[in-house]
């Protein structure tokens, strides 16, 4: 089936999920230097899904993310020079260096923030599905949730919640089998798609390393909780292709021969290949954006690392809205 | 006679293999603290996050060391419950930040089941969990893993009568107290430092116990009694080091146990030095480090040469950058300062 998405998207897609990639290889590349400091949760493998999902999404929806959340941002917009700068400390980051890569935030964008509490974002997108009915808006909120967070207590409160307020937001559940070293058929009891039934919501599995197989699902559920049909399930089956975090060794918990069956399926060859067949994307339009991304990887490092740091007087900024006469000590 | 050494993390462990071969009710859960779950042909490889359980699992099998979902409300719930019914569970909490998703259990049902029962039901569960600035093990030294991996937090759960709380801060005190803690018929929340676990010190082999509700002299002086709370001792150490170069001699009183405090130990340390500093990694408000100050003041006024005082983290979540995180923490440096400020007043 030729594909029904117009151009300027089919770019979009491949910028998005191509930036995402070379923005975690670039970071990952950067620790192993010892460059930065802080963590980092690669989103690598999973780029499918949170472009698959961002391109239905406009500037004044909004998203909730875990720990791994520097795809989810990216493919919402967020400038991946400030994002960098933010994984460096620095004041010109986008959380002016007090988040880092666990806690990446941008109110211009609805990014809720990356937030490394499992599970505990999904409330707030509930509560923003909440806001955005009682401004009798039409925008929603992604939440995106690891398999891991199934098994917290704030995934079925949260969830329930959203059904019975009729909120407009869609859960993304990135199943990629893992919760550090955990395997998900341990940790989760019966089948995470068969949750949506249980609340009464509708439910999609899909393949999380086909981005149209995203695109398509994420665009019904969203045009469904723009005209008020409350909120959806997605279950993604992807792969982190990484360890859990940057210091993760993985091959003590799972094998190569696994880890190479999905690297095998990567998104981004496999679109690649299907919009050179179908004709609808030249080998330039491809290899321009691949260019026009390295160059802005030179540029994202060059800005990190002149950077300053936040000051040490600014400690006490911004923990409350105004200083409180009397406050800190 | 040659020392043993031991890191802290391994004389913990030590602790927790010995009472699990003494008593078949001791087990443990907690989420990737073997890891590979269900994959046995992995655990050789493995032994948690940060690798402190290796082996444990080939030697007690799957039933007694237990990885868990992401369910903190769930497993620490049931560490209750298992306490209740006759097991002695240490449910293993990875970060004290996380004790948000499972507070209920920490402060509402374990420490009010004796008294709420009249007695009827014994509550020996363990909540051994980790806290402290720059977290992650691994990384540069200053910083990085942002408000969420970073904190202190003890004084939120030694509110509670009913749930003790230990704070060890050498190897030898740590494995004696985890022995004690096991041992313990009443909830006990073991809180490691993160930036403890891998240094060394003489710990004996043989099972032993540390007396829970018991400060420790780690130091004797005369001139002044600095009050460590946990991960501030190596602290304090290197601050009396300079100080005893100036020819002031200062008493160091390890806590311990942050509920319930030995005020006793405190006091005659007071009695003899008239003068106090607390030091407190954690914010102040509402903190022990200021309970400790309070009481010596309440108490001992009549002893005190000077004011007492108390060095903590500034009042601010932790930020992640390097460059702020660094201004945040008291250091030997502030309590040398806070010494000769309180010398030089009076
Ligand atoms: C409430 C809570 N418990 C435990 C952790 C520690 N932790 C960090 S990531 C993680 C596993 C996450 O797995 P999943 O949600 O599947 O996301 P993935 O890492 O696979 O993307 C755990 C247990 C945490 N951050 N929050
Ligand atoms: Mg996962």
């Amino acid at each position: 089936m030729p594909l029904e998405i117009d151009r300027d998207k089919l770019l979009w897609i491949y910028r998005t999920m191509q930036l995402i990639r070379r923005f975690e290889e670039k970071y990952l590349e950067l620790l192993n230097s010892g460059v930065p400091f802080g963590t980092g949760h690669l989103y690598i493998g999973q780029e499918a899904v949170a472009t698959g999902v961002s391109a239905h999404l406009r500037t004044s929806d909004y998203i909730g993310s875990n720990h791994r959340g520097h795809g989810h941002c990216l493919a919402k917009g967020v400038d991946p020079i400030a994002m960098m700068a933010e994984c460096y400390g620095r004041v010109t980051g986008t959380n002016r260096g007090r988040g880092g890569s666990m806690h990446i935030t941008d109110a211009r964008l609805g990014v809720l923030g990356v937030n490394p509490i499992i599970g505990q974002s999904m409330a707030h997108c509930v509560g923003a599905g909440m806001a955005i009915n009682l401004r009798k808006g039409d925008d929603v909120a992604v939440s995106y949730l690891g398999d891991s967070a199934v098994g917290c207590g704030v995934f079925n409160e949260s969830i329930n919640l959203a059904t019975i307020m009729n909120a407009p937001v869609i859960f993304v559940c990135e199943n990629n089998q893992y919760a550090v070293t955990t395997p998900v058929e341990y940790a989760i009891a019966g089948k995470i798609i068969d949750r949506a039934a249980a609340y009464g919501i509708p439910g999609v599995k899909i393949d999380g390393m086909d981005v149209f197989a995203v695109y398509e699902a994420a665009g019904e559920a969203v045009e469904r909780a723009r005209g008020g049909g409350g909120p959806s399930f997605i279950e993604a089956l992807t792969y982190r292709y990484e360890g859990h975090w940057i210091k993760d060794d993985h091959t003590k918990y799972r094998t190569m021969d696994e880890v190479d069956k999905f690297r095998e399926q990567d998104p981004i060859p496999a679109f690649r290949s299907r919009v050179l067949a179908e004709q609808s994307l030249t080998a330039g339009d491809l290899d321009g954006i691949d260019a026009e991304i390295e160059r802005l990887m030179d540029e994202m490092v060059e800005f990190a690392e002149a950077s300053a740091n936040p000051e040490a007087d600014e400690l006490f900024e911004h923990v409350f809205a105004e200083p409180v006469a009397g406050g800190q000590s | 006679m040659s020392e043993r050494l031991l890191s802290y993390g391994e004389a913990i462990d030590e602790a927790i293999r010995q009472e699990m071969a003494r008593d078949p009710s001791v087990f443990m859960m907690g989420e990737d603290i073997v890891g590979a779950a269900g994959r046995p042909e992995f655990w050789e490889n493995l032994g948690g996050a940060y690798g402190g359980n290796r082996g444990l699992i080939v030697d007690f099998g799957p039933e007694r060391v237990i990885d868990m979902p992401v369910s903190e409300m769930a497993f620490s719930g049931a560490g209750v419950g298992a306490a209740m019914a006759g097991a002695r569970p240490i449910v293993d909490i990875m970060f004290i930040d996380l004790i948000g998703c499972c507070y209920d259990q920490l402060i509402n049902q374990a420490p009010k089941i004796r008294y709420m029962t009249g007695g009827g039901y014994d509550c020996p569960v363990v909540f051994k969990t980790s806290y402290g600035g720059r977290a992650i093990p691994g990384l540069p030294k200053g910083g990085g893993a942002g408000v969420h991996h970073s904190q202190t937090m003890y004084s939120v759960v030694a509110h509670f009568p009913g749930l003790k709380v230990l704070t060890p801060s050498t190897p030898y005190n740590a494995k004696g107290l985890m022995t004690a803690a096991i041992r313990d018929n009443d909830p006990v929340m073991f809180l490691t430092h993160r930036f403890l676990g891998s240094v060394r010190g003489h710990v004996p082999e043989e099972p032993y116990t540390v007396p829970i509700g018991k400060a420790d002299i780690a130091r004797e002086g005369e001139d002044l009694t600095m009050v460590s709370i946990g991960g501030a001792l190596p602290l304090c150490f290197e601050a009396a080091d300079t100080l005893a170069a100036d020819g002031l001699e200062a008493e160091i009183v390890d806590l311990q146990t942050i509920n319930p405090i030995d005020e006793q130990t405190v006091y005659e340390s007071v009695e003899k030095t008239h003068r106090l500093l607390v030091v407190d990694e954690d914010t102040p408000v509402a903190s022990i480090g200021r309970d400790v100050a309070a009481r010596v003041a309440q108490n001992r006024f009549g002893y005190l040469d000077a004011p007492v005082t108390s060095l903590h983290s500034a009042d601010v979540p932790v930020p992640y950058s390097a460059a702020l995180e660094e201004h945040m923490p008291p250091t030997a440096e502030k309590i040398v300062a806070a010494v000769n400020e309180m010398l030089v007043a009076f």
